[in-house]
C-alpha cells in the first residue's frame, strides 16, 4: 500500500457516499428528506472536485450550489410543504419501469465509458510554459485570466464573451424570477386560503 | 508536520508503513486540534458572554458561585447539558432532527481547516482559502433549516425560514466585501494575505485606503448577521419564537448548536483579522516574528491572532447586549437597501482606486489613515477613562461597590 | 504489514466517469418518478452535477483542456443557479394558482 492507495481509499469513500446520497434522493418519498440527501450528494461532489485539484470549482460548487441554489430549493419546499405534498407517492408500476430504464441507461453509459481508451496525456512544452507555475497552485488566477479573455495554451480561446453573456443572463433571470414570483394580492391569497 | 510524524513512526514501524500512516495521523491530529480549540473557545465565550452581558446590563454575572470570576459556572453548565435528557418531539422528523445539529457544526469545523493561525500554521494551505471558508460557513444554514423543519414545531419552522432568508441575503454583501482586500492583495490565500501585512500598523489593509476601511465595517456587520447574533438574531428571537430553530432541542444536541454558533463567530472574526487587521502581526514589531525567532515567534503569532479574533468576538457580544433586536423586514431592508449597494460601491471604488491613483498617494495614504485612527482611538480611550460616570438610577449599587468597580460606591456617595 | 495490500485498483479516469454516470442516471430517474415539482428540479440538479464531474475529471486527466473543463463546470454551476431560480418561481406560481405542486395535475394545455 502506498500513497496512491491512500488516494484510492479516499476516492472510494467519497464516491460511495456521493452515490448513496444520490440514490437516496431518488428513493425517498419525503421531499424535505430528498433535499437533505441532495445536500450531501452535492457536498460529496464538491469533495470530488477538491480531490481532482479543482479547488476553485469545488469552492464555487459549495458557495453557489449548496449555499445558494439548494437553499432556494429548500425555501421552495418549505413554502409549499403542506401535509399532502410532502409525501407525493409514486405508484409501484412506475417504480418498476423506472428501475428497469435506469439500470439499462446506466449499463449503456458504463459500457461506453469502459469501452473507450482513456490515456493520461502529458503536457506539451508550450502548454507547460503557458501554465507558468504548477497549475493546481495557480488555478484560480488562470481561470480569472481566461474569463477576462486571455488565451492560455495553444488550443485555448478566451472566455470574455460567454462570461458577459452569462452576466446579462443572470440579470435577466433575476428580474424575471422576481417578476414571476411577486406577490399577487387578490387571486393568490384567495386560492391559498382554500 | 507529516514529515515529523513519519520520522517518529519510523522508529516503531517500517519506513513505508510510517510513510503511509503519517498523513492519516497528521489529519487526525489536526482535526483534533481544531475540535479542541473550538470546544475551549466555546467554553471561554460562554463565560465571557455572561460577564459582558452582566456588566452591560447591570447584573454582574456570576460572582458568588463557581470560584474566582465564576469560571466554574461554565463547567457546571456543560456538565448539566451533558446529563440532561435528550428529548425528541413525537411528530418530529427523526432523521432531520438528528442530523441537524451535526450538519450545523460541520460548517464552522471545515472553515477552520483553511484558517492559518500563524505563519504557515494551517491545516490545509488552500489557494482559495477565504472563498472556501465563506463557502463552508454558508452551509451551516442547512442544519438550522433542517432543525426548524424537523422539529415539527411552528416556532422552530419560523426560525428556520427567517434564518434561510437572512443568511442568503447577507452572504452577498459579505462576499463582495471580502473581495475588496482580495483586489488589494491579489490573492485569496489567507496565509499569503497575512504575510503581506507584516510589519507595522500601517501595513494593515484596514488602513490601506478609504474603501478597505469602509469594507471592514460593512463586512463585520454582515458577519454579525450571518452568525445570527443580535441585533440580527431573528432565527432565535426569544421574545417572539421561544427559542426559534432550537426550541425543541435539549442536552447534547443543543450544546452542539452553541458550539457551532461560537465557532462560526470566531471563524468570521478570524477572517476579518486576517484580511483587515494584519493577521497574526502585532503591528508594533517590524517584519515577521517567525523569521526572527522560529517556532516560538510563530507561537506568539498564534496568540496575537487568537487575541484579535477574541476582541472582535467581544465586540459582537458588546453589540448584542447593547442594541435591541430588529424586525425581520428591517433586517432584510438593512441588507438589500443599504449594505448591498454599499458593498457594490466599495468593490467598484477600490478597483478604480487601485488603477487610477498615483503610486505616491497609494504609498503614503496608509500612514495618514492609520495615524488618524490611532489618534482617534487613543482620544476616545482617554475620554472614557477620565470621565466619571455616576451609576445608573436603580442599579444594584451595593453589588457594584462590593465587586470592586473603580469608583463604584464612592461615585454614588459624591 | 497489516494493511500492506488491500488490493484496491488504482483510481483512474474511468472511476470518475462512472460516478458521473451514476449521478446522471439518478437525476434522470428523479425527474421521471417524482411527482412533486420541486423534486423534479432536484433531479435536474443531479444531472447537471453528473455532467460537472465528467467535465472536471476529463480536465484534470487531459492537461490540454485543464482550464476548459473547469470553466465549463463553472458556467454549468452558474446557469444551474439561474435555472433553479426561474423554475422555483414557476413552481410557486403554479402553487398559487392551483394550490398543489403535483406536476401530474399541470395538464391544462393538453390537447
Amino acid at each position: 500500500m502506498n500513497a496512491s492507495d491512500l488516494q484510492s481509499l479516499l476516492f472510494y469513500a467519497l464516491a460511495i457516499l456521493t452515490a448513496l446520497c444520490a440514490v437516496g434522493v431518488v428513493v425517498t418519498q419525503n421531499i424535505v428528506r430528498a433535499a437533505a440527501w441532495l445536500l450531501f450528494a452535492l457536498g460529496g461532489t464538491a469533495g470530488v472536485f477538491f480531490m481532482l485539484g479543482a479547488d476553485f470549482v469545488g469552492a464555487t460548487q459549495l458557495i453557489v450550489y449548496v449555499g445558494g441554489t439548494l437553499v432556494l430549493v429548500v425555501f421552495g419546499v418549505m413554502l409549499t410543504a403542506q401535509g399532502p405534498f410532502v409525501n407525493l407517492r409514486t405508484s409501484a408500476a412506475e417504480w418498476a419501469v423506472s428501475l428497469v430504464v435506469g439500470l439499462l441507461l446506466y449499463a449503456v453509459l458504463a459500457v461506453a465509458t469502459l469501452g473507450g481508451t482513456w490515456t493520461k496525456q502529458e503536457r506539451t512544452p508550450e502548454q507547460q510554459v503557458a501554465m507558468t507555475d504548477s497549475a493546481d497552485s495557480n488555478n484560480s488566477i488562470l481561470i480569472g485570466h481566461a474569463f477576462m479573455g486571455q488565451k492560455i495554451g495553444p488550443n485555448a480561446t478566451g472566455y470574455l464573451l460567454p462570461f458577459e453573456i452569462v452576466s446579462v443572463h443572470l440579470l435577466v433571470v433575476l428580474i424575471g424570477a422576481a417578476y414571476l414570483a411577486r406577490a399577487k394580492r387578490r387571486r393568490g391569497v384567495a386560492n391559498v386560503d382554500r | 508536520m507529516t514529515d515529523l510524524l513519519s520520522s517518529l513512526l519510523a522508529l516503531l514501524l517500517s519506513q513505508e508503513t510510517a510513510d503511509l500512516l503519517a498523513p492519516i495521523l497528521a489529519a487526525v491530529v489536526k482535526g483534533s486540534i481544531i475540535i479542541v480549540f473550538m470546544l475551549l473557545s466555546a467554553i471561554f465565550f460562554v463565560w465571557l458572554e455572561r460577564k459582558v452581558s452582566g456588566r452591560i446590563q447591570d447584573r454582574l454575572g456570576p460572582t458568588r458561585v463557581g470560584g474566582k470570576f465564576g469560571w466554574l459556572q461554565t463547567l457546571a453548565d456543560g456538565v448539566k447539558l451533558l446529563l440532561k435528557e435528550d428529548t425528541m418531539p413525537a411528530n418530529a422528523d427523526s432523521m432531520l432532527f438528528r442530523i441537524a445539529a451535526y450538519a450545523t457544526l460541520a460548517g464552522p469545523f471545515l472553515a477552520y481547516v483553511a484558517l492559518p493561525f500563524g505563519d504557515g500554521w494551517v491545516a490545509q494551505n488552500l489557494n482559495v482559502a477565504v472563498f472556501f471558508m465563506l463557502a463552508v460557513l454558508s452551509t451551516e444554514i442547512f442544519g438550522i433549516i433542517f432543525a426548524g423543519y424537523g422539529s415539527g414545531s411552528k416556532w422552530a419552522l419560523f426560525g428556520g425560514m427567517r434564518e434561510a432568508a437572512q443568511m442568503v441575503s447577507y452572504e452577498v454583501p459579505m462576499a463582495i466585501c471580502v473581495l475588496v482586500p482580495v483586489i488589494v492583495s491579489g490573492t485569496m490565500n489567507l496565509n499569503n494575505m497575512g504575510r503581506f501585512q507584516s510589519g507595522f500598523l500601517w501595513n494593515w489593509y484596514l488602513f490601506h485606503d478609504p474603501f478597505t476601511f469602509a469594507a471592514f465595517w460593512v463586512y463585520f456587520t454582515c458577519a454579525t448577521a450571518s452568525c445570527k447574533r443580535a441585533p440580527f438574531d431573528l432565527a432565535e428571537a426569544e421574545s417572539e419564537l421561544v427559542a426559534g430553530f432550537h426550541t425543541e432541542y435539549s442536552g447534547f444536541r443543543w450544546l452542539i448548536f452553541f458550539m457551532a454558533e461560537y465557532g462560526s463567530m470566531f471563524a468570521v472574526s478570524a477572517i476579518a483579522t486576517l484580511m483587515f487587521l494584519g493577521g497574526w502581526h502585532t503591528g508594533v514589531v517590524p517584519g515577521e516574528l517567525s523569521e526572527y525567532l522560529g517556532w516560538p515567534g510563530n507561537l506568539i503569532n498564534v496568540g496575537v491572532l487568537i487575541f484579535k479574533g477574541w476582541m472582535l468576538v467581544f465586540v459582537m457580544m458588546w453589540v448584542r447586549w447593547t442594541l435591541p433586536r430588529l424586525r425581520i423586514d428591517q433586517v432584510m431592508e438593512t441588507c438589500l437597501r443599504y449594505l448591498l449597494p454599499m458593498s457594490c460601491v466599495l468593490l467598484v471604488g477600490v478597483a478604480f482606486w487601485q488603477v487610477a491613483m498615483p503610486a505616491g498617494v497609494l504609498m503614503y495614504l496608509k500612514y495618514a489613515v492609520s495615524a488618524v485612527c490611532v489618534v482617534l482611538v487613543l482620544f476616545t480611550m482617554v475620554k472614557v477613562w477620565t470621565t466619571r460616570t455616576p451609576l445608573p438610577f436603580g442599579g444594584v449599587q451595593e453589588l457594584w461597590g462590593r465587586a470592586g468597580v473603580p469608583g463604584g460606591i464612592e461615585a454614588v456617595k459624591k | 504489514m497489516l494493511i500492506a495490500d488491500i488490493g484496491l485498483p488504482p483510481v483512474g479516469l474511468n472511476h470518475y466517469l462512472l460516478l458521473g454516470a451514476l449521478l446522471f442516471v439518478c437525476g434522470v430517474l428523479c425527474m421521471a418518478t417524482k411527482r412533486n415539482g420541486i423534486g423534479v428540479l432536484m433531479g435536474v440538479e443531479l444531472v447537471l452535477n453528473g455532467a460537472n464531474v465528467n467535465f472536471v475529471a476529463l480536465a484534470s486527466y487531459n492537461p490540454a483542456f485543464q482550464l476548459e473543463g473547469q470553466i465549463f463546470a463553472l458556467f454549468v454551476i452558474v446557469l444551474a443557479a439561474a435555472e433553479a431560480a426561474v423554475a422555483l418561481a414557476i413552481v410557486l406560481n403554479f402553487y398559487n394558482n392551483h394550490a398543489t405542486v403535483d406536476v401530474d395535475t399541470a395538464e391544462e394545455l393538453k390537447g
